[in-house]
């Protein structure tokens, strides 16, 4: 059957027709260069929005139309490049792959920034100390003697070994969502851990012990109190609690 | 006119890690959080059973049910082992707990001194206890010694 010019249906909704709907964000600001100085304060925006709209979406609205002060950092928008981890409805998530629908959108959505880290402007967290811990484990191949003339091989089940930890997209929703970084930010977070991982288990790299060593620390794998927070928070479904536990045994059955 | 260029502060302090610690420490204490665990399971159920179960169950318990205990060695290094273990995990697990929630060194250094504090007149005492006990005090009313007090 063929559609006809003639069915006037404009007053009635078309199958399959996405849904529109009023939402109301709540959103955390901080505004150190406005009147309210360093105190951070809720805002509330109503915009109108559609059923396949994200979060990310519904701020790009208020930014662009309502308050362009607002203040956060997306890039790809897509769930890889890991920018716009935020702390939605009290849980981490990434903005560009949370759908309004999914975090009820009948009550307001509140939107803050990732806790435990620096605030400098609404939405947008000082990373350093998150990359700080990243970049002591060495997230780099180290090997040694001479650099071969062709691919450094491993099979199938080798590359297995590690495939879940290759993931990370450094978002920091891991990190920030565990109560024992938020203490004092020592921690290496789980977001370190699980890129040491990455490459302790990797069979052509030979840094391990060295890795293994750095997160040995104080702050490193034995602050983990398995609360499984980094694991619910991860955007990309990364067992992280695991991974922390598989650092741990390779500590164990490296000590004794 | 010699400038001396102003002292300027950093654009901002790089972050670092306020100390780097290399020991097995907190791995051996974690270890040790396990294996005490399942060790004092044993030893703890045993005791309560031993104490309220056992026989007359709860009402065998006065001076002498207590003092009959601790004439055996069998006893004696029982509870001493409870006691000791009990003191070292409880202990490790608050000390965890003060790293896990206090905020400032401050705070962390007075809080773990208490704590070790704490930890150390029980220990002390209690080993005390255990080994200098005495089951048949000479002043003592009869009924209320153990089954083996002559005097």
């Amino acid at each position: 059957m063929t559609a006809t010019l003639e069915n006037d249906t404009a007053t009635e909704p078309k199958a399959g027709e996405i849904p529109s709907f009023e939402v109301t964000l709540r959103v955390r600001r901080h505004l150190p260069e406005s009147a309210h100085g360093e105190d951070s304060f809720w805002d509330e925006f109503t915009v109108l929005a559609h059923g396949t709209d994200r979060v990310l979406d519904a701020l790009h609205k208020i930014k662009w139309e309502h308050d362009g002060s607002l203040t956060f950092r997306r890039s790809c928008a897509h769930g890889v490049c890991g920018s716009d981890a935020m702390r939605i409805n009290g849980r981490n998530r990434l903005a560009c792959k949370t759908l309004l629908k999914d975090v009820n959108p009948d009550k307001p959505i509140t939107v803050e920034p990732i806790k435990g880290l620096p605030v400098i402007k609404d939405l947008v967290v000082d990373m350093e100390p998150f990359f700080a811990s990243y970049r002591e484990i060495m997230p780099f191949l180290i090997t040694s003697g001479n650099e071969p003339s062709k691919e450094r091989l491993q099979s199938a089940e080798q590359r297995e070994r590690f495939d879940d930890t290759t993931k990370c997209i450094l978002c920091a929703a891991c990190t920030s969502s565990c109560p024992v970084f938020w203490t004092d930010g020592q921690y290496f977070g789980p977001a370190a851990i699980v890129n040491a991982h990455r490459f302790i288990f990797d069979s052509r790299d030979e840094g391990g012990s060295q890795r293994l060593e750095i997160l040995n620390d104080k702050e490193g794998v034995w602050r983990c109190r398995t609360t499984f927070n980094c694991t619910e928070a991860c955007p990309r479904g990364i067992e992280v609690t695991k991974a922390i536990a598989e650092v741990k045994r390779a500590m164990i059955t490296r000590a004794f | 006119m010699a400038a001396t260029s102003p002292d300027l502060a950093a654009p901002r302090s790089p972050y670092a890690r306020k100390k780097v610690t290399r020991t097995n420490y907190e791995l051996y204490s974690w270890m040790f959080m396990r294996a005490s665990g399942v060790v004092l399971i044993v030893l703890i159920f045993a005791h309560l059973w031993v104490n309220l179960v056992a026989g007359e169950g709860v009402n065998a318990i006065n001076f002498g049910f207590v003092a009959g205990k601790w004439a055996s060695p069998f006893w004696q290094v029982w509870d001493l082992l409870m006691l000791w273990l009990a003191m070292f995990h409880g202990t490790n697990g608050v000390r965890t707990i003060i790293n896990d929630y206090a905020e400032r060194d401050g705070t962390r250094l007075v809080l773990k001194l208490f704590l070790y504090l704490a930890f150390t007149v029980v220990v002390v005492l209690g080993t005390l206890v255990i080994f200098t006990f005495d089951p048949c005090p000479t002043d003592a009313p009869a009924d209320l010694l153990a089954s083996f007090c002559t005097a």
